[in-house]
């Protein structure tokens, strides 16, 4: 008990530490770690390892693959390994800000809307399913399409547009809570409501915060991708994942790689990240019981937990 | 009726029910959750299975019907039914059995009838499938049966438009429906109102005669059970640890964990003092070797911490002890609570002509009631009396009432937002389930800091020392400070919750019935504890429970609510011994009380409740 007590406070504590831990060691967390891992790597340490210029005309266009061009050249004759290499990093970046930016507006307006009640609830949730109404990508386009392509532009258009939903399942969640006794003591105390939403109820909450972040993640990237696609990305010169496969496609026949490879990292990235969300959500329904649902696996005793 | 091994043995052929050293174990080769579980029941008798939560009291029951839980195995021993063996039954042969000649009755009707069906086509089902007829005419003499309406218009309710106690009549007639040889109670009036589990208890009781069924009554409320049963078997951490019949047992038990268990029960007309059972009972599969019982044991010696008793016939029963001789001398005798002198002083709390709604709907009406400083008012009464209302509405948390309260002198806001901190802090609540009023999250320590630090603004370096000492006067200390929720037992979580209101050094405690939720001999702790805790530091309370039984033990004055008006106030002891009306009357000809002296159980106790 004396040796196991520090190590057992510290994971309940930092609750998705325990989770996001667990969902690793199943073999769905593990392989959607790994192709999460790699794409990620790919995006961050390529910039530093291109062995040519990625934005320098040179060889001539759709040129096949070759000793001094691994991948064979694009559209222009510029070389696809370099591109490749350097075309993943912003695209995550913004990938991660749109999604931290989404969780937090949407986290905010659903606990809030759920503990409040009342007309607060239904002024944010009826703004919420407004927003919803819009598609998330022709939301994005209209934005720019006012306001010019502008790269910080994107991120706002793709995390409020991540809000809505973010909003809706926190406040589920949150309901959830608050019919908890400990948010009563809580309000007992004198605590004001932010206090008792971000010290009682938040740290409650990390189960849904990391399936949904996780969910988002995903969604950003190929939203990222989509819009970098259809030209809403970085300006030309530098590279993009998303870029080169609208660039390359007239080339298919010639060069496919500078087609295939951006696509394949952005599958790769994608199916990565949902199979680790998934494998966090089904480990964390093991380490996050409920109140009652521990106040019977405690009448019940080992027997019942050990099986499963 | 004794219960003599060899007695028994000549005379196996009369026996209804027989189990035979049952084991069961968790998973293959796992630690035996039950073991050496013997006992034999005749023809319409009832046999009380006793045991607080975690004895494996309801995984015996469960095996009577041939079910173990999943992850649960039976490793070894028999269950005889009329001689047939259940557990070499195929499975197509159980389902032949179970609901015709074994039938169960769950504790939680709500969750054990079908929501989206009706209850005619329930009970129906059960006669269809066992070819006892179908038609309405005997669905109607079912229900008869349960003295409820035998009416098609009943049959066509769903379970939802019955009330608790309607509903459990509903799955005991589906229970008795095929006049099984055998019928399984599981608790099943736990949850339910004192008058609506007399109508149950009384229901079992004549059915089982008329019928001739044998019973087996399942439940951790001994005094339900010496109302029932004509004998019992009390079971500890997987074993039985005596047996035999009722009335013996109760009257004099032999095993120093009866004893426990019984001086445990409150006692509605007498205010002693309960002693409980000190330490915890070891989770299923984790005995030590030697007796159970031994680390919370008295009188225990070396020699029981290392070898299991083996079960030995005592005086008309059997008894699993090695100190049998010492433990029938050494029962300690009640001791009285000591009589409060009269309180003086103006109340901290005063209540006049409030009324509250849920909504539309008006829960209380012109409750008028005082607090005196340092004494304790019970509020009693039925589910929706309006008694937790009352409380919510004393602490700020319902905020849906009109009337005036004064608190030492001051007047109280509506909610809890609009009352400043001291008037927080001097009002502490204790919630009724300890399983949802403490956060996961948080440590034992920083759970009992929190009133600290928030309510009283205790520098960080002195709440230490004080969150310690506190933790002591619960009798928990400063091991448990690092601990999280989760690894606490009920009682545990309640005295966490009990130590974080006191904590805050309130003038006024209101708990809300803090014990439902707790096997007795861990109530008889806790209430030991509160009263201990506000005697010391000069405290009032306010005590909301349903258990009349506790009435005397904790509190000096009862006010008794029906439908959300006062009926009856004044000090317990009047209330209670001489109660000024019918509907107070009738609570406590309702309470369940432990018969030890009186008849056998099996004939005469049945004829004289049956009357009331």
């Amino acid at each position: 008990m004396t040796a196991a007590g520090p190590r057992a406070g510290r994971i309940r504590r930092h609750q998705w530490l325990a989770s996001a831990g667990a969902a690793v060691r199943t073999p769905r967390g593990a392989t959607g770690l790994g192709l999460a891992g790699l794409v990620v790597a790919v995006a961050v340490i390529g910039p530093l390892v291109t062995p040519q210029s990625p934005e320098a005309l040179l060889t001539f266009p759709f040129a096949k693959p070759s000793g001094r061009f691994p991948l064979g050249a694009d559209f222009l004759g510029r070389d696809v390994l370099s591109r490749v290499l350097d075309g993943g990093w912003l695209l995550l970046l913004m990938a991660v800000s749109a999604t931290v930016l989404g969780i937090a507006a949407g986290a905010a307006a659903g606990i809030s809307a759920a503990y409040l009640r009342g007309r607060r609830d239904g002024l944010i949730m009826r703004t919420v399913d407004v927003i919803l109404a819009f598609p998330q990508l022709v939301f994005a386009l209209l934005l720019l399409s006012i306001l010019g392509p502008k790269l910080w532009l994107i991120v706002l258009a793709v995390g409020l547009t991540h809000a809505p939903a973010v909003a809706r399942v926190l406040r589920a969640a949150t309901l959830d809570v608050c019919e908890r006794d400990y948010v009563k003591v809580a309000e007992l105390q004198g605590m004001r409501p932010a206090a008792v939403m971000s010290k009682e109820i938040l740290p409650s909450l990390s189960t849904p915060l990391m399936v949904e972040a996780g969910l988002r993640l995903t969604y950003s990237i190929i939203i990222m991708a989509g819009l970098a696609f259809l030209g809403f990305g970085q300006p030309p010169p530098s590279p993009s994942w998303g870029t080169m496969i609208n660039e390359n496609r007239a080339g298919l026949a010639l060069n496919p790689w500078a087609v295939i490879i951006p696509a394949l990292l952005i599958a790769l990235l994608t199916v990565g990240t949902n199979l680790l969300t998934d494998a966090v959500g089904r480990a964390a329904l093991g380490v996050d019981r409920k109140p009652e649902e521990a106040a019977l696996a405690d009448e019940l005793g080992p027997a019942r937990s050990g099986v499963r | 009726m004794s219960g003599a091994e060899g007695k028994r043995a000549s005379e196996g052929a009369r026996y209804r029910l027989e189990v035979c050293g049952l084991e069961i174990r968790g998973g293959r080769g796992g630690p035996p959750v039950v073991s050496e579980i013997s006992f034999a029941v005749r023809p319409g008798e009832v046999l009380g299975l006793v045991g607080e939560s975690g004895s494996g009291k309801t995984t015996v029951a469960l095996a009577l019907l041939g079910h173990t839980r999943r992850g649960l195995s039976v490793s070894a021993g028999e269950i005889r039914l009329d001689g047939v063996d259940l557990l070499r039954l195929s499975p197509a042969g159980l389902r032949q059995v179970r609901g015709a000649r074994v039938s169960y009755v769950p504790q939680d009707p709500s969750a054990a009838l079908n929501p989206a069906l009706r209850i005619g086509y329930q009970l129906r089902e059960a006669l269809r499938v066992h070819a006892r007829g179908s038609g309405e005419s005997r669905a109607l003499e079912v229900l008869g049966e349960v003295r409820l309406e035998a009416t098609p218009d009943m049959l066509r309710r769903y379970p939802h438009q019955l009330s608790g106690g309607q509903q459990q009549r509903v799955a005991l007639a589906m229970a008795f429906s095929c006049r099984p040889s055998l019928i399984v109670l599981d608790e099943p009036t736990t949850g339910l109102d004192v008058s609506t589990q007399r109508h149950i208890l009384d229901t079992v009781r004549r059915l089982c005669r008329v019928y001739g069924v044998t019973a087996v009554y399942v439940s951790h409320d001994l005094a339900v059970v010496s109302e029932l049963a004509s004998e019992v078997a009390v079971m500890y951490a997987g074993r039985i640890v005596e047996a035999g019949p009722a009335a013996m047992l109760f009257g004099h038990p032999l095993h120093p964990y009866t004893q426990g268990l019984l001086a445990s029960v409150p006692v509605p007309e007498g205010g002693q003092l309960l002693t409980g059972i000190p330490g915890q009972q070891p989770p299923p599969g984790h005995r030590g070797p030697g007796c159970s019982f031994a680390p919370r044991c008295g009188i225990a010696l070396d020699e029981c911490r290392v070898r299991v008793p083996a079960p030995a016939p005592v005086a008309g029963r059997t008894v699993r002890c090695l100190r049998v001789a010492e433990a029938g001398a050494a029962r300690a005798q009640p001791r009285q609570a000591a009589a409060a002198g009269p309180p003086s002083g103006a109340p901290v709390l005063s209540v006049r002509g409030v009324s509250a709604r849920h909504g539309p709907v008006p829960v209380l009406s012109g409750i008028d009631l005082e607090v005196p400083p340092q004494s304790c008012v019970a509020v009693v009464g039925e589910s929706g009396s309006g008694k937790t209302t009352l409380a919510r509405c004393v602490v700020g948390l319902h905020r849906d009432w009109t009337g005036e309260m004064t608190f030492q002198g001051a007047r109280l806001a509506r909610g809890a937002r609009q009352r400043p901190v001291p008037v927080l802090q001097q009002i502490q609540f204790v919630f009724q389930n300890p399983y949802t009023s403490l956060n996961p999250r948080k440590t034992v320590g920083q759970i009992v800091a929190e009133p600290l630090q928030r309510l009283l603004r205790v520098p960080r370096g002195e709440q230490a020392d004080r969150v310690i000492s506190v933790l002591e006067d619960v009798a928990l200390g400063g091991r448990y400070l690092s601990r999280y929720p989760d690894q606490l037992s009920g009682g545990e979580r309640q005295r966490v919750a009990i130590a974080r209101a006191l904590a805050a050094e309130p003038s006024l405690l209101v708990c809300d019935e803090v014990t439902s939720a707790l096997d007795v001999s861990v109530q008889a702790v806790v209430v030991e504890l509160l009263r201990a805790a506000t005697a010391r530091r000069h405290l009032a309370m306010l005590f909301i429970t349903h258990n009349l039984a506790l009435v005397r033990t904790v509190a000096q004055f009862a006010v008794v609510l029906q439908r959300g008006e006062i009926v009856e106030a004044g000090p317990a002891g009047q209330v209670l011994a001489d109660p000024g009306s019918s509907y107070t009357a009738q609570l406590m000809a309702d309470v369940p009380r432990l018969r030890s002296a009186g008849p056998p159980a099996g004939t005469g106790g049945g004829t004289r409740r049956r009357d009331a």
